[in-house]
């Protein structure tokens, strides 16, 4: 299979005051493909997102996007622009929901710009047109899938604050699915699951990739997830790119070694136990 | 139950209304008969009145989280709450008889409320509960409102009086909708909505007057007026959140104020433009001896002319303008951008990340709720037939913005209620004098302590699954 570049990153950098929280990173993420940006707590990886979705205007970099909808250079664009005409629909790594709205109308907001077009921006749906009615049928009909996808169909008219954790998860997931992107980029989406639920997210994802056929940007700290579906890894530290490369190579890579274990470490340590000494780290 | 606690308690609440009552109640100042100066009259019988009903007020409410209490103290307090103006004390004491039939009505609801209250067995959360009465009062109070509002001004007991209190309170009532909009539903916090009831008044009062257009021709100018005011003033503010819009659109609002109190040219100064023409039923006047060439409302339906008639008419009308906007707000709540209003309110980052404009729509909720803002002071100004910028200050945005708060943010049946509290009761409560407001405060005080999120805090998904499977046709 040839791969496609989906989104170069080129030499992209990001200053907070005195502060560089992502440093001269060039990478590609290639279309229907996960890639994994990891690396320890505040290597930056939260940042670039930010840069990538207009949150935050890099000063140096360029972000160039060739997806089904055409070429973008991101850098340039409003952060509501990226969404809506790049096709780039992002998770945050604190989950950002409507919490006082229903399931169903989280991913109905998903896609306001096509149904906004749809309501002939509101005029044509105040007198109820029926292109505008079926516009509104077909984005619940999405919708239906994707909470039947769930397993959510119960509580589809539940508020989202009242989820459980790992369901909200998931509808972040959805919701941002429901843009109808070329680019899913997800902030630790397996943050504070258990292993079923992450189980779970790793079928969804593969699933995401191999039938939506879209290109996956992942953060994730947790190494079950990121080395069992990544197609492609991104190592960050301080800001830096230490690594870039199959799961395999970057799993045996001495630097990502010594940046999750620290200088004084010597690299004889195997991954396995290299992993295992830092889950325990965390619990 | 430890009755020292319980004592202790109530005493603390009478010490506090002691120190509160004594410079408030206790000393009036009063005119010396023939204008040489005023004397300071004691009433300390009315503090002690005011101390001894707030211990035992106190000690009720207490009690009544004991269960077995609850019914004699129901009896109780639902006896002196209706028994007391039989005793016709109020002829004598008219404020503390008021005040203890309020008191006593308050703690006759808590006790019925906490008496009759089957589904805090079952263990479900207050607020949920809360919710489920709010949803029951909005499907069924509604119709009944719009009934009741639609004979209202035939019923026997409606008076002139009370029919004018009528036309007040429901203009609040489309205010309040109006700015529901903008507070309720996008949450963007205005405290200077009145600024564009103003360019709606004023609109309207000057094409009336200058270039001698109809009432029905100024209506959709005025609110055309307000809502470019709104855009106006949106585009440089929108980009601010929470308290900093706040504060710029009260200095918007009195900017407004200020511009028409001086610009004496353009909008009389402060003495305002008087002769604002009156509406017309199509075209017939509503006057005793209409002008050459036109037939008024009487003549055309062969009764006999009253002054009544215009009134009962404006009353329709601004019942009709209200209904309007409720049933645009409802309609527009289902469409993308009124959901996409109460997504704004809800996570403004997460709006972004799904593509959706924050500044345009933020700009159409600000100009819609203008736009409401803008009709209403055309009728204001048609109704008045004269109009000064004193009637557009900073206490009008707070009564609108206190009636959407209070009635519970986005709720449209809570705005009609908290309108009649706010706007109707106060009327009622005259025979209170000066302590008429003391009441209101009070009254809010305790709303806020049992309903912190308004009186009907409850939110109607705009779309349900449920539905939309049945409707799958
Ligand atoms: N808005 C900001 N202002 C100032 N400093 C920031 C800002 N955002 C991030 N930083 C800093 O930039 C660095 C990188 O942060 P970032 O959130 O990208 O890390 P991360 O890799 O996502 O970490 P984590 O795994 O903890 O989420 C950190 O030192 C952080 O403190
Ligand atoms: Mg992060």
């Amino acid at each position: 299979m040839t791969r496609t570049p989906l989104l170069e990153v080129d030499h992209l950098t990001m200053r907070f005051g005195g502060l560089i929280a992502v440093n001269d990173i060039s990478f590609t993420a290639y279309d229907r493909e996960i890639t994994a940006i990891i690396g320890p707590n505040g290597a930056g990886k939260t940042t670039v997102f930010n840069c990538l979705t207009g949150f935050y205007n890099a000063p140096v970099g360029r972000l160039r996007l060739t997806g089904a909808r055409g070429e973008f250079l991101l850098e340039r664009m409003d952060g509501f622009r990226i969404a809506q005409k790049a096709g780039v629909a992002r998770t945050f790594q604190n989950i950002r929901l409507f919490p006082r709205m229903t399931v169903l109308e989280n991913l109905i907001v998903a896609q306001h710009n096509k149904l906004m077009a749809a309501s002939g921006y509101t005029v044509a749906g105040l007198f109820g047109l029926r292109s505008y009615r079926e516009a509104e049928r077909e984005a619940i009909d999405l919708a239906r899938s994707w909470l039947d996808r769930l397993g959510l169909t119960a509580q589809a008219d539940w508020e989202a604050g009242n989820l459980p954790y790992g369901s909200q998860r998931r509808l972040e997931i959805a919701r941002a699915m429901c843009t109808k992107p070329v680019l899913l980029c997800l902030d630790e989406p397996a943050a504070g699951l258990n292993p079923r639920e992450s189980a779970e997210l790793r079928e969804l994802l593969t699933e995401i990739r191999d039938r939506h056929r879209i290109g996956v940007l992942l953060i994730e700290h947790d190494m079950s997830v990121v080395m069992g579906i990544s197609d492609h890894i991104v190592v960050l530290d301080y800001g830096r790119l230490i690594a870039d490369g199959t799961p395999a190579e970057v799993r045996s890579d001495p630097a990502v070694i010594r940046a999750y274990l620290g200088e004084e470490e010597t690299d004889q340590i195997p991954p396995e136990v290299a992993r295992d000494l830092r889950q325990e780290g965390r619990a | 139950m430890d009755v020292r606690a319980l004592l202790k308690d109530a005493g603390l609440a009478a010490f506090v209304t002691f120190m509160l009552a004594l410079p408030m109640i206790g000393f009036q100042t009063v005119d010396v008969s023939g204008g040489v100066g005023i004397t300071v009259v004691t009433r300390f019988g009315d503090v002690a009145i005011s101390v001894v009903l707030v211990f035992f007020g106190r000690l009720a409410l207490s009690l009544l989280q004991q269960s077995n209490w609850r019914l004699p103290l129901l009896a109780l307090s639902a006896g002196i709450a209706l028994g007391l103006p039989l005793l016709k004390t109020q002829a004598h004491y008219p404020v503390i008889t008021w005040l203890t039939v309020i008191a006593s009505a308050v703690i006759a609801i808590r006790a019925a409320w906490l008496t009759f209250d089957v589904s805090g067995v079952v263990g479900r959360d207050e607020s949920n509960r809360m919710g489920d009465a709010a949803a029951f009062v909005g499907r069924w109070f509604g119709p009944v409102f719009v009934v009741f509002a639609l004979i209202f001004p035939f019923l026997p007991t409606t008076s002139r009086y009370v029919l004018d209190l009528g036309i007040l309170v429901l203009t609040y009532v489309m205010l309040g909708w109006g700015l529901n909009v903008v507070v309720g539903l996008a949450g963007l916090l205005d405290l200077g909505y009145v600024a564009f009831y103003a360019v709606g008044a004023y609109s309207y009062a000057i094409i009336a007057r200058d270039f001698g257009l109809t009432f029905w021709a100024c209506l959709p100018l005025a609110g055309l007026f307000a809502a470019f005011f709104g855009v106006i003033l949106g585009f440089p503010v929108l980009r601010l959140r929470g308290d900093y819009l706040a504060i710029v659109t009260l200095g918007f609002g009195e900017i407004i104020r200020i511009v028409l109190l001086n610009w004496t040219s353009f909008s009389g100064g402060p003495n305002g433009i008087s002769g604002v023409p009156r509406p017309s039923f199509l075209g017939m006047p509503f006057h005793p001896n209409p002008p050459e060439g036109t037939t008024s409302f009487h003549q055309f339906f062969n009764i006999d002319f009253s002054a009544e008639h215009r009134i009962v008419f404006l009353y329709y009308l601004i019942l009709v303008l209200a209904l309007v906007t409720n049933f645009f707000t409802l309609r527009i709540r289902r469409l993308p951008i009124g959901r996409a209003w109460e997504a704004l309110r809800e996570d403004e980052i997460a709006c972004r990340a799904l593509g959706i404009n924050p500044t345009n729509t933020k700009l159409t909720a600000f100009a819609i709720g203008a736009m409401f803002a803008g009709f209403a002071g055309a009728f204001f100004a048609t109704r008045q037939g004269f109009i000064s910028p004193e009637s557009f200050s900073f206490i009008e945005s707070a009564v609108i913005l206190a009636i959407v708060v209070l009635g519970g943010m986005g709720s449209q049946i809570g705005v009609v209620l908290a309108a009649i509290l706010l706007i109707g009761i106060p009327e009622f409560f005259r025979e209170l004098a000066q302590f008429r407001m003391l009441a209101f405060g009070a009254a809010m005080v305790g709303i806020m302590i049992w309903r912190p999120r308004g009186l009907l805090a409850h939110r109607d998904p705009s779309i349900r699954l449920a539905d939309s499977a049945g409707a799958g046709r």
